[in-house]
């Protein structure tokens, strides 16, 4: 399942959606937002997404994860809109055989989506708000 | 020519101060023009140079990618999910 919604995301229904009879095991990574960046205070925070560029993109991570690592399932679900603190802005969650595989699927899955897909975070501060930078684009071109 | 719709994300939006634009282009034209002629229209957009992308109907492009009638092109500065 990938999925790109403007509710809050049910982490129990994201894990349960990769449950599978042959799995050895799960792996889910939940990021949320943090309430401070660069030493500042964050109030608030607000994701907007290029669609449906981000869910294609999305999409093909999870069928390269589920390719490479031989997964039984993988899903990723990303928030949109406006987030207060301790939210849950995306959710990957991974089902294979064996725990490594799900780990190292998990982690290339989030990886990768903060990278490449055209997600953007702004964060609200006491006294103004600026987009975040990411990790720029140097690692991440996929054309090189 | 041809004629292109852009549209601008986030930080691209704010310092174009607008959410789309058409822009006509010559035949021929590739991403790597219009990042420039890009620019040269809202100039704020050089505080992004070499770090916004180009996507041509929802494709990252390379500077070489050529553009056509009505493509759709997105400015996408530095992503920031998750």
């Amino acid at each position: 399942m990938v999925e790109i919604v403007e509710h809050p995301i049910d982490a129990a229904l994201v894990l349960s959606s990769v449950s599978n009879p042959a799995a050895g095991g799960i792996a889910m990574f939940v990021g949320t937002t943090r309430n401070h960046s660069r030493g500042r205070e964050v109030t608030a925070l607000e994701y907007e997404a290029y669609l449906p560029m981000a869910h294609t993109l999305m999409t093909e991570i999870a069928r390269d994860a589920a390719a490479r690592w031989g997964l039984h399932a993988i899903s990723i679900v990303h928030r949109l809109g406006r987030l207060g603190i301790g939210e849950a802005s995306v959710v990957v969650a991974v089902s294979s055989s064996h725990r490594k595989e799900a780990f190292e699927a998990c982690r290339y899955a989030i990886d990768t989506l903060k990278k490449t897909v055209p997600i953007w975070k702004k964060e609200f501060f006491a006294d103004g708000a600026v987009w975040v930078d990411g990790e720029g684009w140097e690692s991440a071109r996929p054309d090189g | 020519m041809i004629l292109v719709t852009v549209r601008f994300f986030a930080l691209a939006r704010d310092l174009a101060g607008t959410e789309s634009a058409p822009f006509e282009l010559p035949n021929g034209a590739t991403a790597s023009h219009m990042m420039q002629l890009l620019v040269d229209r809202y100039p704020p957009l050089g505080r992004l140079k070499g770090q916004f992308r180009l996507a041509v109907n929802s494709s990252y492009a390379d500077a070489s990618t050529a553009l056509r009638q009505n493509d759709e092109v997105a400015v996408i500065p530095p992503v920031s999910g998750g």
